[in-house]
């Protein structure tokens, strides 16, 4: 039997099995939800503990995710949580940490250099590079409407 | 005049080389599957002992290697020509096994199918009169093809429903003029055939294609159908591009499914969460080589068909928004 | 109470991308950097301090929170120090998160090595 390409997909795409998306937007909606709640937790300790202002607690509850998604990825955690949670783990800041620090640990292999520190970026950087263009181009439209130097 | 062909694709032995040893070794997620009792060497440890994954591969193939000469009776030095690859840039993983053996050696790149390829070639080899004895080789390893093809190890991601498990296995035949238990009768090489599909988590549907217009090509140039074999084996297609293979099939009124098996869906079983199934070069290989050798061995099946099918992308292809070509590769193998 | 809001915002937002990673051809690399994007866009046109209000951590956890972090930076950057505010404005505000990233990557890679997933 021949196909064309466009025949041949929808035969492709009757037989393959579908994601269970209910299913998988439940455990991405509490296991998110989860990671968020607990950082708010550590957002109110912040506060509450060292007496940081909003801002500042703000930030240090970023680093205090980072830091604890980049462990949990060290002991080889993350990647069974998110067997489960899908976009709940990767969408949180946890994910971006996880993003970063699975491709360090694993490229060591080729060296620290050429290796590790290079490679570093190679899925979390596409979110560097547009979320800060996107704030540049903001910053600069920021300038022109209000006619600042 | 090349007499060895019939019809358009076929290519018959005159003198079918005789398959003088063979040996698969697997690793702990294989050796817990349906075939555990089919393979050579079963190891526990991911590394086989060294300091990165694409080491551990070569240690596994060339582990293979030596078990299967073990087998045949044979030493290095009596295999005129090996024949090779892996999942790996440059194919490094065979290379680096392949080193120190002192054997004359050609490399392949065939991806999944490369053990069917080996064959092909190895057979081509001492039919055509060029070699006594000659190996086929391949590996595939579940960690070096995720650090090169995907995502680091500890990357947080989510399967899809048609991804595919590649198998950490190894396999190795070496194939002789000298007569034996198993010999390689006809052979079809496969053309690239490529509808498209752009889903690089859905090989089954990349490859099912290919399958399908090699099988077709050697039923026709041999007058021969499905029924007619024990077994028709494809390397890994797993359960989508099976289901798209029979229905292929099918719209020509033809039906395999009562003769036909895939690798993919045999290595491991549903409890092992591999979604579709099993992939990568060492699947096909660790079943050919332990399984299906085996029965042929002891005549448990007398007719085969192995099909190797392959995915030729590459993260680079993929990026640059190309679609997914595959090739199959089917040799048939007669218990004596 | 502000648990509940940041779970319930949170998870939507989670749930979302899920969504999106299961019906849509796009990837979850395309998803993030539209969501990172999208955090910049809600924030510069004054949307995303009300989710911020509602959902605390809930909105400033997710991806779509760094856009707006970023966002945010760059307004006061911008009125206090003009051109040199719009470069300098976003990096800044992610500058803790991204030091924290890059180093504690860094420890992890030189304490622990990667598993083999079977």
């Amino acid at each position: 039997m021949k196909m064309t390409a466009k025949e041949y997909a929808k035969f492709a795409k009757d037989r393959a099995p579908s994601s269970k998306t209910a299913k998988n937007m439940l455990k991405a909606f509490v296991i998110g939800g989860g990671i968020c709640a607990a950082g708010q937790g550590i957002m109110e300790l912040w506060k509450v503990v060292a007496g940081l202002d909003m801002e500042a607690a703000a930030s240090m509850t970023s680093i205090t995710m980072i830091f604890i998604g980049a462990l949990l990825t060290a002991i080889g955690v993350y990647d069974k949580l998110a067997k489960h949670a899908g976009a709940g783990t990767i969408v949180p800041i946890t994910g971006f940490a996880n993003a970063i620090v699975s491709p360090a640990m694993e490229f060591r292999a080729e060296g620290l250099v050429m290796g590790m520190s290079a490679k570093m970026f190679v899925i979390a950087g596409p979110v560097l590079v547009f979320g800060i263009s996107a704030s540049i181009i903001y910053g600069l439209i920021l300038l022109i409407f209000r006619g600042g130097v | 005049m090349a007499e060895k062909r019939i019809g358009r694709r076929t290519i018959e032995f005159a003198s079918p080389p005789a398959v003088a040893g063979f040996a698969s070794v697997v690793c702990k997620k294989e050796g817990e599957g349906p075939l555990s009792g089919t393979f050579d060497i079963i190891s526990s440890d991911p590394l086989f002992g060294e300091k990165t994954w694409e080491k551990a591969e070569s240690r596994m193939q060339k582990t293979a290697f030596m078990k299967a000469l073990e087998k045949a009776a044979l030493s290095r030095t009596g295999i005129d020509v090996i024949f090779g690859g892996d999942l790996l840039n440059q194919c490094i993983g065979t290379g680096f096994s392949v080193r120190e053996f002192g054997v004359p050696f050609m490399g392949l790149y065939g991806a999944c199918s490369t053990m069917a390829e080996g064959l092909i070639s190895a057979a081509m080899a001492i039919d055509g009169g060029f070699a006594v004895n000659a190996a086929a080789i391949t590996s595939s390893h579940f960690c070096t093809a995720e650090r090169q093809y995907r995502f680091p190890l500890e990357y947080g991601g989510q399967r899809t429903p048609t991804a595919q498990w590649t198998a950490t296995a190894a396999g190795a035949v070496i194939l002789s003029e000298k007569p034996g238990r198993a010999v390689l009768t006809k052979a079809a090489i496969g053309r690239i055939v490529d509808l498209e599909i752009r889903d690089a988590n859905n090989m089954g549907a990349a490859m099912a294609p290919a399958a399908y217009d090699t099988l077709s090509a050697l039923f026709e140039d041999t007058g021969t159908c499905p029924s007619d074999y024990d077994l028709i084996i494809t390397g890994d297609l797993a359960t989508v591009g099976t289901r798209i293979l029979r229905d292929m099939f099918k719209a020509d009124g033809v039906d395999i499914t009562s003769h036909h098996d895939d690798c993919g869906m045999m290595l491991f079983d549903g409890t092992q969460d591999v979604h579709a199934g099993a992939s990568g070069c060492g699947c096909s290989a660790a079943v050919l080589c332990g399984y299906i050798l085996r029965s042929l061995e002891e005549r448990l099946l007398k007719k085969v068909i192995f099909a190797g099918t392959g995915a030729l992308l590459s993260p680079t292809s993929m990026q640059q928004g190309e679609s997914i070509p595959g090739i199959c590769h089917a040799v048939c193998i007669e218990a004596r | 109470m502000e648990y509940l809001t940041a779970f319930i915002t949170g998870g939507i937002i989670c749930a979302a991308a899920q969504a999106l990673i299961d019906k849509t051809a796009l990837t979850p690399a395309r998803i993030l950097v539209s969501y990172v994007t999208a955090g910049v866009v809600l924030e510069a046109v004054g949307i995303y301090q009300y989710i911020v209000d509602f959902g605390g951590a809930g909105a400033t956890v997710p991806i779509l929170g760094f856009g707006y972090t970023m966002a945010k930076g760059v307004a006061k950057a911008v009125s206090e120090t003009g051109c040199l505010g719009a470069f300098t404005g976003g990096v800044k505000s992610a500058s803790g998160g991204i030091a924290a990233a890059v180093f504690f990557g860094y420890i992890m890679a030189l304490l622990a090595r990667p598993g083999d997933k079977s």
